[in-house]
């Protein structure tokens, strides 16, 4: 998902000028624009060596850490932003690491990959696993040990008592706000401690 | 270099008529931005790169990472490596004259700390005319120096590289290095730290000072890995007929094949282990110092910037304004990542720009020392960083 219209429509939901730490950057591509495009300042976080390899060749900050162990080193809203872009589905402690995004961040924008898109429907359907662009993964060698919905995130969102800003579903670099749940492959949302 | 003008140290004392072995590699640029300062750790010196010429196995203590084409790339920063105050590699230690006494300094020589070098360092830079640094890098005991230049000089700094180091010492890091210490004073030779003058030198202690050292930088996997149980090679054995049977597989949890059997002796070398310890130990005793074993072990202990802020790290470092890169090493058990988060931490409540990579080496606390490809790439790449940002 790391095309650059889905990073660009993603990237327009953190005001200009916010310090943003990014749960799961990557190879930092999202903060390096966000330092160069919006003026921000921040940190990725990153367990991988070649992505933390990555970031510091583009001059991101990053910090080598499990996401699985917490965010215990960040203090309450130090950041005006903290991303979980394409992370949620990699973490066996996804419940926690929302609630630490809201509590560390004041504002937490969460992406990932929709489960209930309709192609996905289709496949299960026909009783097969979805393998697609966007989850292009076997069931048996996945990365992501989560699957889940737009719709199910709405629900984890309401039972944590955090207040959805915007959501939306990104498909083909396009936001889509009619029937997200069933029309887009990605599920957006930004939201805020209750 | 000689520095006739005395140095105040933390203690309260003063040096004064010291001098500063230092080398340099590559070359400083017009507007004197690409300095970088390699700060040593406990048995190191100025030679941090390179090899003497005509000498062999004459390598610095950090050639893997330091030279033309490598990690901080001596073609395009000048380096400059400093033997500190009280070592034994050619600077200012306790076996030079006092020139308040005439007499060798021995155990009189002053107590030293990180922040003491730190400051000999400046001065040093002074002399050379480089009022900032590209970077200042170090690992272990040299990473307390890194970061205590952010603090102590914080407008000179524009980088600090801080490798498998921590912001103080615990009580476990502490005792072992007290053990050493004893062992080195109670040595007969010793003679209260002026064995100079009856012309001898407390071996004894220096290996087993060694020893314990050796044992608390390599990690309990390597060290398996290395030694396991292997048995010493069968040298002497073989006169008492206990070779290794024909097509003998090697020893359990180690690589050597000199199945032998016990030789049941409590004070011959039995392990492999034991004799590794006492090579290291034997090798150290022959060219390090005790009097210097003991000033530098200290000067760990000591270490502490957040003592005179209640011992809140995050208020000790809000006076540093450099960019830091921060590596420990997983296994590294003396000083251990948690440690090194603890210095991010601190950063991250400042605000401070700051890189951590966290290697997963097998090699214990030596890792910082050894060539990993993840480690040195991670450097490279930083310094490629400063390179392209030139001066502020």
């Amino acid at each position: 998902m790391s095309d650059r219209i889905t990073m660009q429509s993603i990237a327009a939901l953190v005001p200009a000028g916010s310090r943003v730490l990014d749960l799961g950057c990557g190879d930092g591509a999202m903060l390096d624009y966000l330092q160069r495009e919006r003026g921000c300042s921040g940190y990725g976080i990153e367990i991988a060596d070649a992505n933390v390899h990555a970031c510091v060749k583009r001059g991101v900050d990053v910090i080598q850490l499990n996401l699985d162990e917490g965010l215990s080193m960040f203090d309450d809203a130090t950041f005006d932003v903290v991303l979980q872009i394409d992370t949620l589905q990699h973490l066996r402690n996804t419940e926690t690491m929302l609630v630490e995004t809201a509590r560390v961040g004041r504002v937490g924008i969460v992406a990932f990959p929709n489960f209930a898109h309709w192609p996905n429907r289709l496949s299960i359907a026909r009783g097969r696993m979805p393998v697609t662009k966007r989850l292009p993964y076997q069931w048996y060698d996945t990365p992501n040990i989560r699957v889940g919905t737009y719709k199910d995130f709405e629900v984890l969102a309401t039972k944590n008592k955090l207040s959805i800003l915007d959501s939306f579903g990104l498909q083909e670099g396009r936001e889509v706000r009619f029937l997200p749940n069933a029309r887009a492959g990605t599920a957006v949302f930004k939201f805020e401690r209750g | 270099m000689s520095f006739a003008e005395p140095l105040a140290l933390q203690s309260g004392a003063s040096i004064r008529g010291y001098s500063l072995a230092y080398e340099t590699y590559g070359t400083l640029n017009a507007d004197k931005s690409n300095a970088v300062l390699i700060c040593h750790a406990l048995n190191a010196s100025h030679h941090v790169a390179g090899r003497y010429e005509g000498q062999e196995k004459s390598e610095g203590w950090w050639d893997t990472m330091i030279g033309p084409g490598k990690p901080v790339d001596t073609d395009r920063f000048f380096v400059i490596g400093v033997n500190n105050l009280g070592s034994c590699f050619g600077s200012t230690g306790p076996m030079h004259v006092n020139p308040d006494t005439g007499r060798v300094y021995g155990a009189d020589f002053p107590v030293v700390t990180v922040e003491d070098w730190v400051d000999a360092q400046a001065r040093l830079l002074d002399r050379l005319g480089i009022e900032s640094l590209a970077a200042v890098m170090g690992g272990s005991l040299g990473g307390m120096q890194a970061l205590s230049w952010t603090l102590q000089y914080p407008d000179r700094v524009r980088n600090a590289v801080v490798v498998a180091s921590a912001p103080n010492l615990t009580a476990e890091n502490i005792a072992f290095n007290e053990v050493a210490r004893r062992a080195i004073v109670t040595d007969p030779d010793f003679h209260g730290g002026h064995f100079y003058q009856h012309g001898v030198i407390p071996k004894r202690g220096l290996r087993i000072a060694r020893m314990i050292g050796h044992i608390t930088y390599l990690s309990d996997d390597v060290m398996n890995e290395k030694f396991g149980r292997s048995l010493r090679a069968p040298t002497l054995p073989a006169a008492r007929g206990s070779l290794p049977p024909e097509g003998a597989g090697p020893a359990r949890g180690g690589p050597s094949p000199d199945l032998r059997e016990y030789l049941y002796t409590t004070q011959d070398i039995e392990f492999q282990i034991e004799s590794y310890l006492r090579y290291q130990g034997d090798k150290f005793s022959e060219y390090f110092d005790a009097n210097t074993y003991l000033l530098i072990t200290r000067a760990l202990d000591y270490f502490d910037p957040a003592i005179r802020h209640n011992g809140n790290l995050a208020k000790a470092l809000a006076a540093a304004r450099a960019k830091f890169l921060l590596v420990s090493f997983t296994t590294d058990w003396r000083f251990a990542p948690r440690r090194s988060r603890e210095i991010v931490k601190a950063l991250l409540d400042n605000r401070r720009r700051v890189t951590y990579a966290e290697i997963d080496a097998p090699h214990g606390h030596d890792a910082f020392l050894l060539e990993d490809a993840r480690y040195l790439g991670v450097v490279r790449s930083y310094f490629d960083r400063i390179g392209q940002e030139g001066s502020r």
